[in-house]
């Protein structure tokens, strides 16, 4: 296998299969997985920022009680909007990014199945981010609703509103396109040998977070549509003057909503279940029950939903239904944590930053996992609903769970995509930093929700103001920690050291095994033979 | 010398860390506020005996991992074992959760049970949210017919950092709701605009009010005193803006409360026949605007366009009286402009549009006569 890019002999004019363009054309027409995974990864950090300077604007006015810096409805447009970038914007692309890069290289395929939609399915998205972020500049300013966008207070908008509608629409698009692309080529393309109980567990992950994200995203174009005729064409889908009902919507969304929750939590399951076994040296303790826990959380997801409105009044018997098919989702969750540290266990543990952020992941994703639990018991719930307290939770699942995965990825697998490695040294900075200022915003936000701090206020009582200043402060650290992660990347990419051809002592899939270092543009053009 | 530096540093070290806890445990708030119901009690009970087994869990869970963290490390010379996959081992840890599972779901659906039984009730109050206050409405048992609407009371000065901020900031309204103790208190909730949450955590209690909908929830306070609460529905711009405030009394209180309410009530009873002059109608107007149309109006009249446009200047205010009283008596659709016709009075609104009719830079010099808005009440 050569390691020279293969972009010799072709003349002017034939397609781009094997070369590619100069410039900045050569990402707008590139149809290469490894050039789209990429585009989807800088977009995704891109986003993160961008979402993460409002959250600095948010824990910023949350510093101390009174109005400072932003009025009530900047404030309210902060919140909504640093919600939707960072699900839809940051973390849903930064996954499909790995999923670009790996799940071909994995699986020993040339490319993705639809090479071409690969590349729709990305450009959607700049123009999909362009319409939230135009959305504060439109008279009456983005929508200060809440990423859930409950009805009825959508209908009192601007036309930020349409905007973001509109948006979700493209971002769902790209989303639905890009999963039918991961399921046919890990269906269809497979190397001879490779049956699907091979596939690296990062495969199994996504094949099944694709069909979530099939099932799901169409219900959500359909909340948001009905919320756009509700606004201008005069139906009244949640309004009960005209025989609907607000919490019409809310089942919508959360039919939606919840499987949207493991949509982000699988991939990162994915990538823990690369990074750990590679660390530890040692094979992953349950392969097979790894596969079915994962499966079967995703068909619970489908009947979970109705947990995020226990308090909208609906019957005690629906309640006490989602209170139990929802602590349900506990065993297999269960099951997953218990590999990962059975897969640890009398292993030959080294400590690289992709293990330190899988392992931080690992922990904090279960203590997360346990509010889960508290919160899913209904009598708690209420009087936990929509206080700090869900923001924590969330939090420890969206943020130490799927991000501390991405960073681990991106620590993992940068050396093989590169040939450079990172810094070790600012890399283990990077994830202390991360995890004691993650911990310093987040955990004391428990309290604040115990202690009866409701959600998304601009403004507090005077008892919440000791723990908002912790959390604001540690929020300012973990913004510039961040920044301090681009610079350990663009190092890594410019002037790190040589990768040695064998990265990871203990890493075996075929991308490890059987592809040099750094991989080159173009992989498995034979497909490799597996015994 | 190095020792007793190195000890004096441990020792200040030591007196910082419990300076710090003593003043975490005194100062700060970590757990659930304090029940006044049994509902309340059962809820803290329960979470505390969920908090307690999900405490062991984790720490035997994270005990094995840091365990082998420590011991199984490259680095002391542990070699990697293969072993992987054993039915036993899998087969225990997915039947030993779902049999904790259970152990939890158990307390909890009886505690489930017991909150949504709100049968009996003694006194029965229907609370409609509004962007942004609550109404609240006795509509059965001793009290029955007491009305009344609730604002947040903090000044706009303390939220904006120009007067120092109460000890009861953002959690004081003008009118709280007033309950007698050791009564079954069933709470109807509404709204008239969008979605809000009515809760009381002393009581344990949360119920979003849905706009075109009745919900309800109930409570049995057992202690009296003043108990504080907040919208938990994002309702809008002024969400973090309209507490909820009940006062629990004795029997005795209470009875004397309805009397000395309803006596007041009938005395602050507007007469909708009676005529007002200019001046008159613009001092009261100047009132029900503070109360009212403030917050997104502005004490400017110049709003903050385009979601709340002015009303200095404005040509509807400008125009003929009748458009007005049309926008402020229905509300515009789509917009957070309400219905203010079920709020307030004949008189209230006459009052405040004739006040903005002739404030500011508005000079038309008409008035609007309590008789004229029953007239065009639909």
């Amino acid at each position: 296998m050569s390691a020279v890019v293969d972009n010799h002999g072709h003349a002017a004019g034939h397609d781009d299969h094997h070369g590619y363009q100069g410039g900045v054309m050569r990402w707008i027409m590139t149809t290469n997985h490894k050039d789209i995974g990429t585009l989807y990864l800088w977009f995704s950090f891109i986003m993160f920022m961008a979402g993460g300077g409002m959250a600095m604007a948010i824990r910023l006015e949350l510093f101390e009680p009174g109005i400072q810096f932003f009025n009530p409805d900047l404030f309210n447009q902060f919140t909504t909007m640093h919600g939707l970038i960072m699900v839809f914007g940051a973390i849903m692309p930064a996954f499909v990014g790995f999923a670009n890069w790996q799940i071909p290289m994995m699986i020993g395929a040339p490319d993705m199945a639809f090479a071409r939609m690969n590349n729709w399915s990305f450009w959607i998205l700049p123009f999909a981010a362009s319409l939230l972020i135009i959305s504060f500049f439109v008279p009456g300013g983005a929508p200060g609703v809440g990423w859930t966008m409950y009805a009825p207070l959508t209908v009192q908008m601007g036309v930020g509103m349409d905007l973001t509608i509109f948006a979700v629409h493209l971002l769902g698009m790209s989303s639905i396109m890009g999963s039918i692309n991961i399921i046919t080529t890990i269906l269809n393309m497979r190397a001879p040998g490779m049956t699907l109980m091979r596939m690296p567990l990062f495969v199994w992950t996504w094949l099944i977070t694709a069909y979530l994200l099939v099932a799901a995203m169409p219900v959500l174009a359909g909340a948001v549509t009905m919320t756009l005729t509700d606004r201008h064409f005069g139906t009244t889908f949640f309004n009960a003057a005209g025989g609907g009902d607000p919490v019409l919507y809310q089942h919508i969304f959360w039919f939606f909503g919840h499987p949207e929750v493991y949509i982000i939590a699988l991939p990162a399951f994915g990538v823990i279940s690369q990074v750990i076994p590679a660390f530890s040296r040692k094979p992953l303790f349950g392969y097979a029950s790894m596969v079915y826990a994962t499966s079967a959380i995703a068909i619970l997801s489908f009947i979970v939903w109705a947990h995020h409105m226990y308090t909208v009044g609906m019957p005690v018997s629906a309640q006490l239904f989602f209170m139990y098919a929802t602590t349900i989702i506990a065993v297999p969750t269960g099951v997953k944590v218990f590999n990962w540290v059975a897969t640890m266990w009398k292993g030959s543990l080294t400590f690289e930053t992709p293990m330190l952020f899988a392992i931080g992941f690992l922990f904090l994703f279960t203590l997360g996992g346990f509010t889960g639990l508290v919160l899913s018991l209904v009598p708690v719930d209420v009087q936990l609903q929509d206080t700090y307290y869900v923001v924590a939770h969330f939090h420890y699942v969206m943020v130490a769970g799927a991000l501390f995965s991405a960073f681990a990825g991106v620590y993992f697998w940068l050396p093989k995509w590169t040939g450079r490695m990172y810094d070790e040294t600012l890399g283990k900075w990077h994830f202390w930093l991360t995890m004691i200022f993650f911990n310093m915003i987040f955990f004391v936000q428990h309290f604040l929700g115990l202690a009866g701090m409701p959600r998304r206020i601009p403004d507090y009582p005077l008892m919440f103001e000791t723990w908002n200043k912790i959390s604001s402060i540690g929020a300012f650290g973990m913004g510039l920690s961040q920044v301090f992660f681009l610079y350990i990347v663009l190092k890594a990419i410019r002037t790190g050291e040589k990768a040695p051809e064998k990265v990871w002592e203990g890493a075996d899939s075929l991308e490890w095994t059987h592809l040099p270092t750094p991989v080159p543009y173009h992989t498995w053009e034979t497909p490799p033979v597996l015994k | 010398m190095g020792r007793s530096t190195a000890r004096r540093t441990a020792t200040w070290a030591l007196a910082l860390v419990a300076a710090a806890f003593s003043g975490l445990a005194l100062g700060l708030e970590w757990n659930l506020q304090p029940a006044a119901s049994r509902i309340a009690a059962d809820i803290h009970g329960l979470h505390e005996y969920v908090m307690i087994l999900v405490t062991v869990i984790f720490v035997g869970v994270f005990g094995f991992m840091f365990w082998a963290c420590y011991a199984h490390r490259k680095s002391k010379g542990h070699k990697a074992e293969q072993f992987h996959e054993n039915t036993t081992v899998e087969i225990i840890w997915t039947v030993i959760p779902a049999l904790i599972l259970i152990v939890i779901a158990w307390p909890a659906t009886s505690v489930l049970i017991a909150q949504r039984d709100t049968s009996n009730p003694d006194l029965t109050i229907k609370v409609t949210g509004f962007q942004w206050k609550w109404g609240y409405d006795y509509i059965k048992g001793e009290g029955e017919g007491i009305s009344f609407v609730s604002k947040l009371a903090t000044p706009r000065d303390q939220i904006e950092n120009k007067a120092p901020k109460g000890d009861n900031y953002l959690l004081e309204v003008d009118n709280e709701m007033v309950v007698p103790v050791g009564k079954k208190v069933r709470v109807l909730t509404t709204a008239a605009d969008v979605v809000h949450a009515w809760w009381i955590p002393a009581f344990g209690v949360k119920q979003d009010a849905m706009p075109g909908f009745i919900r309800d929830l109930h409570f049995k306070a057992e202690k009296t005193g003043t108990f504080r609460g907040q919208c938990v529905e994002l309702c809008g711009k002024e969400h973090g803006f309209m507490p909820i405030v009940v006062r629990v009394v004795t029997q005795d209180e209470y009875s004397k409360w309805v009397g000395e309410h309803k006596k007041a009530m009938a005395a602050a009873a507007d007469d909708p026949a009676k005529q007002h002059t200019l001046d008159e109608l613009k001092a009261r107007g100047e009132k029900v605007y503070a109360a009212n149309c403030v917050a997104c109006h502005q004490a400017s009249g110049k709003g903050t366009p385009p979601a709340f446009p002015p009303l200095d200047g404005s040509k509807v205010v400008n125009g003929p009286k009748e458009a007005e009283m049309d926008v402020v008596m229905n509300g515009r659709p789509n917009t957070a402009m309400q219905p203010f016709a079920r709020q307030l009075n004949d008189t209230e609104i006459a009052a405040v549009i004739t006040f903005t009719r002739n404030n500011w830079s508005n000079k038309v010099g008409d008035l609007v006569q309590p008789a004229e808005v029953k007239a065009a009440r639909k």
